[in-house]
């Protein structure tokens, strides 16, 4: 009000100053570092407080903004919102003037920040992922400061209004209490990050596109939403809820709705007061709205400010930004701000009064008696933290218990271990508790399923229902029990007598009877009497007596029964009087029935008086049987009596005569005893029948009635048991009493039902009540699949924790027509033999007892009961019984169940049997018409036509077909699905394809072409090929060991073992250790930096061009030079030659290599001198077949690396005609002089090659010689015969490829284990000494098998002819024998196996396949040496260029010589070009050493293996040979020599070759020199008798002289024969063929000498000639 | 390079994270991955094999966040060996010396959409005492020959192997002409495959 007065002096002032405002307010929205600026913002806005005051009161729209962020940011600044009361109050005494607003406002404020915040944080862009992160840390303190915050929100309402305090806290408390989930997370998030919070209302704001306008409407709005309607706490709530909507898009709907519903009331507005300026409508507006606020005062409308003060923050602090310096707030201040915002718990014990709601006092249950379990332990300080923190939060105290503690579970961890240790030691180990294996059974059920159970329709199920059992005798049973029981009993039996009235019955029959026979006699009497009609009456009589006696016993029973009745009760109420209590409830009354007594008297007397007549007339009945059964007899008697008189007469008259005849008829009686005795014994005479007495008959009768009958005029007792009698209640019991009772109390009962002896469910466990009726109540739904054979309820007696079988109840399985529902629940009787007894005054079980005072009368009583229940079969849902079909009810016989099932039937395995499912089928009746059988039937059908027979297979998988991917045809058929299972099964066509198409018409026919190729060629021969059929046979053998040991290898490369998979360290020595501690030590960069090891490269992540083979061609020795070749015939003296002038001018020999491997070639620049120094690298690229890059696939290149030495000749051809004089044209000839071969495999498996090579030297070249020049000591003697061209080459892989490891030969052997124990730990230990020395003790033969070394060698002879060629000369047999062997093919294992993995064939098998590894070459070698007499060990070391190979070493008088055994050299130990580097071991028959010497080279290894320092024998003193037998045959057969097929194949070859050299030469014409073919071939033989040596000069000169001026370069190959194309590819390597000069002319000779076994040895003599 | 209607390939796109791992007791980790596939899988772009940063934990998480972008595209003609991510991770031990935390493997989604693996890892154990305490003394853990041999069956019944911890790894899966080639991956609309790619997280 005050604000009014004020207003209109200050409009102007204000309107201008808004104006500003909104200015900067616009400018601000533009600039993009609002964010940045906030604080500094806000700060300023505080410092002008003074001007925005002015502004308060009358401008509504930014003013109040104003106002209001001015005291939101004080009061952050100072109170960090949780005491804004404080604030509030403080502030509120700074301005006195706007106290009315202003703590409506600050009490408003604090949510609304928060409304704010909230509607900001669940916006996406704005970091709503932080705030949501901060909740979920912060949500379990939330809950505690929320209530601070609502707590002190109260408070400050509460002082700011004292009028609608009740009002306002109500609210307040509803808005605290409702959105209590969300208020909270807000309120604590607002605590913990605002400052980060404080910016989002700017890009909140910024949103907003017209913001001046909107932020000013939205003011006005807020404002006309106060004034018109005030929301209620539920839109309150509602509009928190709506903030708090998950997705933003929605949200950002409804705000958006929101602001378009007040621009829309905005208009309105406008519309009313449209006539007014807009300015001053504000204003009026403003005062209108402060004026209802005032208005509105008091009452309480918090969270409508709220959303008024929202939007007052949204924007009020970018309106006036300014940069302001940081402020300090001083340390106190700031501790004290910290103690505001945070809350330490304290460690103190919170008193008890704290934690109960008042005016309680702890209640301590354990005191009371009750059972409290232990509280897990919890350190008291962290309990008290617990506590106090929980004391903080609303409702804390319901976390409390009555006894003032904090409830807690009982500790839930045991205190000893679950699973007990367990001891293995067996001797230790209680023999009881010893296990003892027992074989699983099967169990008799297992296969006694309800045909049909697998399907849903078969499901079955019983219903059990258990409803309650009741005790007639147990051992709890007090004496008066007993009697209860019995009496009880007893009534039961008069009830169900009564009811069944079985007397009444028989009376009534009695009665029809009576009446029946009346009638019959009555029509007897007067009709007289038919034969018939007295047959039906005796029989009436007869069935009326039966029947009466019937009635009498019945009703004789009915009395004892009501008579015992009384007599139990009386007893009962004996025994109460006696104990003076009373323990059953069961009182009999007896009713009285009067009856009119003279109708009773004239009942019962008519009764008697009829029984009386009946008896009389039945006894009359009788009597005159038994009376005319008497006279018959008496007549007999008579007759027999006569005839003994006339006897005894006629005696008589032979004695006396006839005298006193007539006396004597009466004394005949007398006479008759005396005179019967001595004579025989007639019939006794019979007595007559005594007439019944009637008299005596009436008064049984009577006596009969009395005691069965009720006396007429007696009443007609009616016994009625009822339980309404009290039972003595337990304090006024004598002691024992009580006992008893208490026993009763504390047993209990269950039931568990066992469904064919297993246990499958079980009652709940009920306390035995006071008059031992126990009520269980349940049902129980067994589903079944096992056919029911016994359904067994076993009572259970629990006393305390054990508990004890009392009965068993079997019930009987059901009919299937008993469901449940219409099935009557029925009572078993159970009883149960246990003997109890008690101390108190429970009777016991089996214990005698008696009732009377003296102890007779004795009785003993069992437990025994009842158990009602019932089973049935269950109904399912629609009504339909669960119970399984008649036919197959297994509740009949034995057979019956049999018939359920044809498997359990006759077996599983009868299953195929046809004539025992006919016969299964017949006897168990299958409806032929039930779906379910009609595939046995159709079986049967085609069974009994006799048409098919039984299949002599077993099907296990039935299903196969139907999980088929595709038949089998199709997968036949299709082409991509036959690349797969090709590359699966590795087939080495496909071992490594890629991707296999994915559609069948992308797979090519063209890719199966190899495969079926070399299919087809497993059958065909292709003997054009081979040119030889052994050879061809052979090499078809050869493939066929290959493929089994590569399937071999490709299996046993799935072995894996852990040094495959996991690399790791070596268990270290003590010395490694050290060494490793040492090295810890040393300098990290050494002086002397040692060479490292290049790094190796795994071969898988490689592809096509990042392997290049590098060559490095460092020099050569001993290049055969030039010729000068005589131009004219007959210039051939060697003095010429030897001019000096010539050897000066003349160029010795231009020797330059070339180097081709895969189809690249290189060369190096041309040289002079037959030692020639090149020194450059060549690199060759390298590609692996198939681009595959892995180690298996590098093993298996055949590549080979050629190295060739050419001479480069130049020659000066005839000017031309035209151009005479002028030029002059020089040709470039490269004439071959030799080659090396390296094989790809042996650089790759050493990595390194590095040495000098011994260059394949034809014997002779025509135009060259070997140097002879300079001193010709014995020793450049020796070498040039025995020596050669040498080259100098280094080889490496670059990178250097990891080398593949040998496959473990896991092979099984027929060694002993002992020995290979042995032989593997030798060879380790060798490994161990020197890695670099190859040791082999044990090797793989042709099956795979491992075999100890030494079986391989063993003296064998070599073909005789040899033996017989040089009789004298032992020196040339064994170079002849060399020669044998090294004309045997070589054909390196690890190419043909792809594993570096050595067989060793013995020598027959290498004779008969003809090829085979330097093994196999050095060991025929060596026992051939053997044979010859020699000593002669097999070397095995390391070669160039083989790496690992074996060598012979023999010795001889004049020393150590070295064979290799593939060339058939030999080289002195002494040699320093032995390519033999290094000495790994020695092997002979008896034993192998393993060289231990320091240096492992040839020339410096000491071969006296008797030197145990030197040499490590394997088989020693400590393990000796075991007399090994060898595996070489006892002789070598050898096929004798064919020369004819040696000639054919020498013409083959030859014409093959000329073809071949003619392709070769597409485009010139290739001329043959008939006359020079045939001196060649002529001088071939020669050469083969000379084995190439020393022949040449002689035959050069001749064919000099032949040929006249023919410029003449060529050369002998020879080659051990094996196939055709190795021939064809070294005549190609020498490039004659490339001489192209017009005038070339060639010559080719081929030569094959045979030798026996058919080893053939080719010679192939190539010639150019150029006519100069 | 193929018309898009007549393919003869069909191409999975992988994209997602190395989000992080969990290994409680061991600090300064860093991650190795890479792809094991089966023949008729190649790579057409992307990285094959790559290694994260080292990264640490911070002090109030026990995460170990890498968040390292795996991008790779295969082209295949066959499932059979539909490819394997196999992470290995790596740190140093108390001494520094640089040894094996753990090597994991898991299949690349098949189903399109947004997928999150945890992939629990595990190293070789020694073979006996004596070597595991050398191994810790001297950084000298065995370590499998290759990673790839984590993401195959063949041969691991050999090793006994220790978990370690998880590596938390997010793919986003595209396929192009799966169906088209006959094969369904299963669900293609979001909400399956995210209800499915929880439960396979569960």
């Amino acid at each position: 009000m005050e604000r009014m007065a004020a207003s209109s002096e200050i409009r102007e002032k204000l309107r201008n100053k808004r104006r500003a405002l909104q200015d900067t307010l616009v400018k601000n929205k533009n600039e993009d570092d609002i964010q940045a600026l906030v604080p500094s913002a806000r700060f300023n806005v505080d410092q002008q407080p003074t001007a925005m005051k002015e502004a308060e009161g009358s401008d509504e729209d930014p003013g109040e903004t104003l106002r209001r962020t001015f005291r939101a940011q004080r009061q952050r600044r100072k109170k960090k919102l949780l005491e804004q009361s404080f604030v509030q109050e403080c502030h509120d005494a700074e301005d006195a003037e706007e106290v009315p607003n202003a703590r409506r406002h600050s009490a408003n404020e604090g949510s609304a920040d928060r409304a704010d915040d909230s509607v900001v944080s669940t916006r996406p862009p704005t970091g709503s992922q932080r705030a949501l992160s901060v909740r979920s840390e912060d949500s379990s303190s939330s809950q505690h400061l929320d209530t601070y915050v609502t707590r002190h929100l109260q408070e400050k309402l509460r002082a700011a209004r004292s009028k609608g305090e009740s009002l306002q806290q109500q609210e307040a408390s509803e808005v605290s209490a409702e959105p209590v989930s969300r208020l909270q997370r807000l309120k604590n998030r607002d605590t913990v990050t605002r400052f980060d919070r404080e910016a989002e209302p700017i890009s909140a704001g910024r949103q907003d596109d017209p913001l001046a306008l909107r932020s000013r409407v939205k003011f006005r709005e807020a404002g006309r939403r106060v004034v018109k309607d005030l929301p209620t706490a539920e839109e309150a709530f509602n509009f928190f809820t709506f903030n708090y909507e998950p997705e933003p898009p929605s949200q950002q709907e409804g705000v958006s709705r929101k602001r378009q519903k007040r621009r829309e009331r905005v208009k309105k507005d406008k519309g009313e007061d449209s006539q007014e300026e807009a300015e001053v409508e504000e204003d009026a507006e403003a005062e209108e709205d402060n004026q209802d606020q005032n208005e509105y005062q008091s009452e309480d409308a918090p969270l409508v400010r709220n959303e008024d003060d929202l939007f007052a923050i949204d924007h009020s602090p970018q309106d006036f930004v300014e940069m302001r310096k940081a402020e300090y707030v001083a340390y106190r201040k700031r501790v004290q701000r910290d103690r505001e915002l945070l809350f330490t718990p304290s460690f103190r014990t919170v008193p008890t009064s704290v934690k109960l709601p008042e005016n309680m006092k702890p209640r301590f249950l354990e005191d009371e008696g009750l059972y409290v379990g232990e509280r897990p332990p919890v350190s008291l300080t962290n309990e008290n933290i617990l506590e106090n923190r929980i004391l903080k939060m609303a409702e804390g105290n319901k976390w409390f218990g009555d006894d003032g503690k904090v409830i807690a579970l009982p500790d839930p961890i045991k205190e000893s271990s679950t699973r007990p240790p367990l001891f293995h030691m067996e001797g230790d180990l209680d023999p009881a508790l010893q296990t003892v294996y027992r074989k699983a059974l099967k169990s008799k059920y297992a296969n006694l399923y309800i045909a049909g159970a697998a399907d849903p329709e078969g499901d079955y199920q019983l219903d059990v229902d258990v409803s309650g059992l009741i005790f007639s005798h147990h051992p709890l049973f007090s004496r008066e029990h007993v009697l209860a029981s019995r009496l009880a009993q007893l009534y039961d039996q008069h009830l169900s007598r009564q009811h069944n009235n079985l007397t009444g019955h028989l009376t009534d029959k009695l009665n029809g009877l009576r009446n029946a026979l009346q009638n019959m006699m009555k029509i007897h009497g007067e009709q007289g009497s038919s034969e018939a009609l007295r047959q039906r009456i005796s029989e009436y009589s007869l069935e009326v007596r039966n029947t009466r006696q019937l009635r009498d016993t019945e009703q004789e029973k009915d009395r004892t029964l009501l008579r015992s009745v009384i007599k139990v009760w009386k007893e009962i109420k004996a025994l109460r009087e006696f104990q003076k209590f009373t323990n059953t409830p069961f009182k009999l009354y007896l009713r009285r029935e009067n009856v009119d007594r003279a109708s009773d008297e004239r009942d019962y007397e008519g009764e008697i008086l009829a029984e009386v007549l009946e008896l009389e007339a039945e006894s009359e009945g009788e009597y005159q049987k038994k009376l005319a059964e008497y006279k018959k007899q008496l007549e007999d008697w008579k007759l027999w009596r006569r005839k003994q008189k006339a006897k005894r007469k006629k005696k008589k008259k032979k004695k006396k005569g006839l005298a006193q005849e007539d006396t004597e008829e009466e004394d005949q009686d007398q006479d008759e005893s005396e005179s019967e005795g001595p004579f025989e014994e007639g019939p006794a005479k019979p007595q007559p029948p005594e007439r019944p007495d009637v008299d005596s008959m009436e008064q049984w009768v009577r006596e009969k009635a009395s005691r069965i009958r009720r006396k007429p005029g007696e009443a007609i007792l009616i016994p009625e048991l009822s339980a309404s009698g009290s039972i003595t209640a337990s304090e006024l019991c004598p002691r024992a009493e009580i006992a008893r009772r208490e026993d009763v109390s504390r047993r209990s009962l269950f039931i568990k039902i066992l469904y064919n002896d297993k246990e499958v469910s079980r009652t709940d466990s009920r306390s035995l009540s006071a008059d031992f009726r126990v009520h269980f109540g349940q049902i129980f739904n067994l589903k079944i699949i096992n056919c029911p054979h016994s359904i067994n309820l076993q009572v259970f007696e629990e006393v305390g924790s054990s508990c004890s079988l009392l009965a068993q109840v079997f019930v009987p399985v059901p009919d299937p027509s008993v469901v449940t529902g219409s099935a009557p629940i029925e009572e078993f009787e159970f009883s149960s033999n246990q003997r109890v007894m008690f101390d108190h005054e429970g009777v016991g079980s089996d214990v005698p007892l008696s009732f009377e005072s003296d102890g007779s009368n004795r009785l003993t009583l069992l437990t025994s009961g009842k158990l009602s229940c019932c089973v049935s079969w269950g109904i399912g849902e629609e009504g339909v019984p669960l119970a399984p079909p008649v036919s197959q009810q297994p509740g009949g016989t034995h057979s019956g169940r049999w018939h359920l099932d044809a498997v359990s039937y006759i077996g599983a395995s009868g299953l195929y049997d046809m004539k025992k499912i006919g016969e299964w089928a017949t006897q168990s009746r299958l409806d032929p018409n039930d779906p379910k059988n009609t595939s046995i039937m159709q079986l049967l059908k085609v069974a009994s036509s006799g048409e098919v027979t039984a299949p002599d297979y077993f099907r296990l998988e039935h299903l196969q077909e139907e999980f088929n991917f595709v038949t089998d045809e199709e997968l036949e058929r299709s082409r991509r699905f036959r690349l797969l299972r090709l590359r699966n099964q590795e087939a080495p066509e496909f071992r490594n394809y890629k991707f296999v198409p994915l559609l069948e018409r992308e797979v090519s026919d063209k890719v199966f072409q190899d495969y079926e190729k070399r299919l087809k060629d497993g059958e065909i021969i292709d003997t054009r090929e081979h040119l030889d059929p052994h050879r061809a046979l052979v090499a078809k053998y050869l493939q066929k060991i290959r493929e089994s040991v590569i399937n071999r290898f490709i299996l046993a490369k799935h072995f894996y073992q852990l040094s495959d998979l996991v690399t790791e360290e070596e268990i270290p020595s003590i010395g490694i250790l050290g060494i490793n501690l040492f090295k810890l030590a040393e300098s990290k960069r050494p002086l002397k930096p040692q060479r490292k090891e290049r790094k190796k490269v795994t071969a898988q992540n490689l592809s096509d061009g990042d392997i290049k083979l590098l060559i490095n061609v460092i020099r050569a020795h001993n290049i055969p030079i030039r010729k000068p070749l005589g131009n004219k015939p007959g210039q051939s003296s060697q003095s010429a030659l030897q001019g000096s002038d010539w050897y000066l001018s003349q160029v010795q020999v231009r020797p330059f290599v070339e180097v081709s491997f895969q189809r690249t070639v290189l060369q190096t620049t041309t040289a002079d001198g037959p030692n020639p120094s090149w020194n450059e690298e060549l690199q060759l690229p390298f590609s692996a077949p198939n681009g595959d890059y892995s180690t298996s696939s590098l093993q298996s290149v055949k590549d080979e690396v050629f190295i060739n030495i050419f001479d480069e000749v130049l020659y000066e051809t005839g000017p031309g005609g035209k151009e005479r004089g002028t030029s002059i044209h020089t040709q470039i000839e490269k004439h071959w002089l030799g080659s090396v071969k390296i094989p790809f495999s042996t650089v790759y498996s050493q990595s390194k090659i590095d040495g000098a090579f011994k260059v394949n030297t034809p014997a002779v070249l025509l135009g060259y010689s070997r140097e002879h020049g300079g001193s010709s000591s014995v020793y450049d003697q020796w070498r040039s015969t025995h020596g050669g061209t040498f080259l100098r080459l280094f080889l490496t892989i670059e990178p250097q490829l990891v080398p593949g490891e040998s496959v473990r030969e896991k092979f099984d052997s027929q060694e002993d284990e002992r020995l290979l124990q042995a032989a593997e730990k030798f060879e380790k230990e060798a490994a161990q000494g020197f890695p670099d020395r190859p040791c082999i003790t044990t090797v793989t033969d042709l099956s795979g098998k491992t075999v100890f070394i030494t079986r391989y060698v063993r003296p064998l002879n070599p073909p005789q002819e040899f033996l017989d060629a040089f009789p004298n000369n032992p020196q040339e047999a064994t170079t002849l024998v060399a020669r044998f062997v090294s004309l045997i093919p070589s054909l390196p294992d690890q190419v043909s196996f792809s594993g570096t993995c050595d067989l060793w064939s013995t020598c027959d098998q290498f004779l008969t396949l003809l090829a085979g590894d330097e093994e196999e070459h050095a060991v025929l070698l060596c026992n051939y040496f053997l044979f010859l007499g020699k000593r002669a060990w097999l070397v095995i070391g390391t070669a160039i260029p083989e790496g690992t190979t074996v060598y012979v070493l023999t010795h001889e008088q004049s020393g150590y010589f070295i064979w290799n055994p593939s060339s058939g050299q030999f080289y002195n130990k002494d040699d320093s070009f032995c390519p033999l580097q290094t000495v790994g071991c020695l092997v002979n028959a008896d034993n192998v050493w393993y060289n231990v010497q320091e240096n492992p080279s040839p020339l410096n290894t000491n071969f006296d293996i008797t030197k145990s320092n030197m040499w490590k024998p394997f088989f020693s003193r400590s393990f000796s040979h075991p007399g090994l037998s060898s595996v070489q045959p006892e002789e070598l057969v050898y096929r004798p020599i064919d020369r004819a097929a040696a000639a054919e194949l020498q013409d083959r070859v030859e014409k093959i070759l000329k073809e071949k050299i003619m392709e070769w030469r597409p485009r010139h014409p290739t001329r043959w020199n008939r006359y020079c073919n045939t001196t060649l071939k002529q001088f071939l033989p020669k050469l083969e008798q000379s084995r190439g040596q020393d022949v040449a000069e002689g035959h050069r000169l001749e064919l000099q002289n032949l040929l006249g001026d023919y410029r003449i370069a060529g050369f002998p190959l020879h080659l051990p024969f094996s196939e055709i194309r190795p021939i064809i590819e070294a005549v190609h390597s020498t490039g004659v063929h490339n001489i192209h000069s017009a005038n070339v002319e060639f010559a080719l000779a081929v030569y094959v000498h045979p030798y026996p076994n058919n080893v053939l040895s080719v010679w192939v003599y190539l010639a150019s000639l150029v006519r100069t | 390079m193929e018309t898009s209607s007549n393919p003869s390939v069909f191409l999975l796109t992988v994209n997602g994270q190395i989000e992080g791992a969990n290994f409680p007791d061991y600090d300064s980790l860093y991650c190795k991955y890479c792809y094991v596939y089966g023949h008729d899988w190649a790579p057409t772009t992307g990285l094959e094999e790559g290694i994260t940063q080292i990264t640490s934990k911070s002090t109030q998480s026990h995460r170990l966040i890498w968040n390292f972008p795996l991008e790779i595209t295969f082209k295949s003609t066959n499932p059979s060996g539909w490819p394997q991510l196999v992470v290995s991770v790596y740190g140093p031990d108390v001494f520094g010396n640089d040894v094996v935390r753990g090597y994991g493997a898991t299949h690349i989604p098949f189903t399109p959409g947004q997928h999150t693996r945890t992939i629990p890892m595990f190293v070789p154990e020694p073979t006996w005492r004596l070597q595991k305490f050398t191994g810790w003394l001297l950084g000298r853990r065995p370590e499998y020959t290759d990673p790839k041999v984590v993401a195959q069956g063949e041969g691991r019944e050999v090793t006994r192997v220790r978990s370690q911890g998880f590596v938390t790894v997010s793919f986003h899966i595209m396929t192009k002409d799966m169906k088209k080639m006959g094969y369904d991956a299963g669900p293609s609309s979001p909400s399956a495959v995210q209800s499915e790619a929880q439960s396979y997280v569960k």
